[in-house]
């Protein structure tokens, strides 16, 4: 790929990933942290492509570690920050007892 | 076919942004992994069709097999309270995926390019600390290693490590491709044993900052591998990553009102420029009972958990006091220190596991000015985020860290499992002031007993 457009994707992906992170709440910080943790995991399809044209064991053999790792950081990404998400709900409970409390 | 592909991966690529986006906001948060999800399926299965793949279909499919299923099945068991490791050893096996592909691309030698070449050195560099650094962290986490590892001039060795795996790494990049197997073996070997002398002297209280430094250390070696592979979807997703980690780890050091050279390379707890203000006055002990009569009276009780109530897995607990409380019509609030616990957001994961509705927990910024007005205030198993010598003694190592203005309320009650100083080993002033009384107990059962004792009233 040409140098220079590289680059650009760099910088773009770069903003990209800062203006996103800016206005997120606090208490989505963990789950984010963890999103993103997921998304890396896309090393997958890199992982795949060298295994799919490593030649003798050396290569084989770190490539399937390659892809057992990136496979790892895939679906333990995902598991975990969808058990975290599944958690957050807004209180409808909340707001009939203080209707009810009348303050 | 390789435009159906590079088609796929736009879109891939499109749906990981879509999906962090959406994960910005409480509402969407759960469509928004979904959606990044969704991109990573398309994006793994249309590999398969890679012209560059030739072989080794079956080794490949085994190995997601494998490492999917342990991932999926830890991913799964694992308690709320234990994510924050869980998150560092995926991030790992992310780091190590990134380095085992450099290698790869390293052993062939078949570079035309010295850019490419030193974009693979400097996502093996990152992607082999950001690896053994996460392990490390682990097992920090997990408890299977204790303590922290400090020797004397310790930081220079550190960096010593680090100039020779740079200059390996740059000898490498030098001779095109005509380097020695046994200096590559170095080169990785050394920067292995760099993540794990740079993480071994860090505290467990600074582990949150250092988690998400080595997320983003991943993403980013996961975008320079994905130059070097000429794989637009891994270059995107991994910067995109990598600089929403770098922000996210400055938010959390700033939290903490330290630099993060600060958290890496100076040890907590070591006490600050000065002497420690000697503390006066002495603890007071209160039962539950005294403790319960007191939030069931009051108007407003505000709640500060912390890392001893993930401990004691008291969160329902908690929430079932809270429920009693406000049937009552007290109003109860939870207030969150941005690095309670292990991770930024910790504690809103786990009251969100108990049931606590978000709008409820309070951030810092919005929660401090109201402690004046507060009646009642009860730190369960938070220390430092509570402790007015951040704010009073600049002997104190946490001089200058924001904490929640917990002293400000009519009464504090502390509940704390013994007296000693906790994890960062520093003493807390709050403790011994003349509005704040001590509930010693498991964080569990003293959230027992006060529901006991409300149900009583």
């Amino acid at each position: 790929m040409e140098g220079f457009v590289a680059l650009y994707i760099f910088m773009l992906a770069a903003v990209v990933g800062y203006e996103l992170i800016s206005k997120v709440p606090v208490i989505l910080h963990t789950p984010l942290m963890s999103g993103s943790n997921f998304i890396h995991g896309i090393v997958l399809v890199g992982a795949m492509v060298v295994m799919g044209h490593a030649e003798g064991a050396a290569e084989t053999i770190i490539g399937f570690i390659a892809v057992l790792l990136a496979a790892g950081n895939a679906v333990g990404g995902y598991v975990v920050t969808e058990r975290m998400l599944e958690m957050f709900k807004p209180s409808d409970k909340l707001k009939e007892s203080k209707n009810k409390g009348g303050h | 076919m390789d435009l159906i592909i590079q088609i796929i991966y736009f879109i891939g690529a499109f749906l990981f942004i879509l999906g962090l986006k959406m994960m910005g906001s409480p509402i969407t948060a759960r469509k928004g992994i979904v959606w990044a999800g969704v991109g990573m399926l398309l994006a793994t299965l249309i590999t398969y069709f890679h012209s560059e793949i030739t072989h080794n279909y079956i080794w490949m499919t085994l190995a997601i097999a494998i490492g999917g299923v342990i991932a999926y099945i830890s991913g799964k068991k694992v308690a709320m309270t234990d994510m924050p490791q869980m998150i560092a050893l995926y991030n790992g096996m992310g780091g190590g995926a990134a380095a085992a592909i450099a290698a790869v691309v390293l052993l062939k030698m078949e570079f035309t390019n010295g850019i490419v070449q030193t974009l693979a050195v400097l996502g093996a560099i990152i992607g082999t600390v950001a690896f053994s650094g996460s392990l490390i962290a682990f097992a920090k986490l997990q408890g299977l290693m204790k303590g922290v590892i400090r020797f004397p001039m310790q930081q220079w060795v550190n960096a010593l490590v680090f100039v020779i795996t740079l200059t390996l790494g740059l000898a490498i990049i030098l001779s095109g491709n005509d380097y020695a197997i046994a200096t590559l073996v170095a080169f990785f070997v050394l920067a292995l044993a760099f993540g794990v002398m740079m993480t071994v002297p860090i505290g467990g209280a600074d582990m949150p900052v250092v988690i998400s430094l080595y997320n983003a250390l991943t993403g980013l070696a996961v975008g320079f591998e994905g130059y070097v592979l000429g794989n637009p979807a891994m270059m995107i997703a991994g910067v995109v990553v990598g600089s929403a980690g770098t922000l996210l780890t400055q938010l959390m050091a700033k939290a903490m009102n330290r630099p993060i050279s600060n958290v890496l390379f100076s040890n907590f707890g070591d006490g600050g420029d000065g002497e420690a203000q000697a503390v006066s006055g002495s603890m007071k002990e209160i039962d539950s009972t005294d403790v319960a009569v007191m939030m069931a009276f009051a108007e407003k009780v505000v709640i500060i958990p912390g890392y001893g109530m993930a401990v004691a897995q008291a969160q329902h607990k908690v929430w079932e006091m809270t429920k009693q409380l406000q049937e009552r019509g007290v109003t109860v609030k939870f207030a969150i220190h941005p690095v309670a616990g292990r991770m930024p957001g910790h504690m809103n994961v786990l009251l969100a596991e108990a049931g606590v509705p978000y709008d409820i927990i309070y951030d810092l910024d919005e929660i401090n000015e109201e402690f004046p007005t507060t009646d009642v205030v009860l730190v369960i198993g938070a220390n430092d985020v509570v402790n007015p010598a951040a704010r009073t003694d600049p002997g104190s190592p946490i001089y200058g860290m924001p904490i929640l203005n917990a002293d400000y309320a009519k009464n504090v009650i502390v509940v704390k499992r013994g007296k000693g100083t906790g994890f960062s080993g520093i003493e807390n002033h709050l403790f011994f002031a003349d509005n704040t009384r001590m509930l010693y107990g498991d964080g569990q059962d003293v959230a027992n007993d006060l529901v006991t004792s409300l149900k009583e009233l």
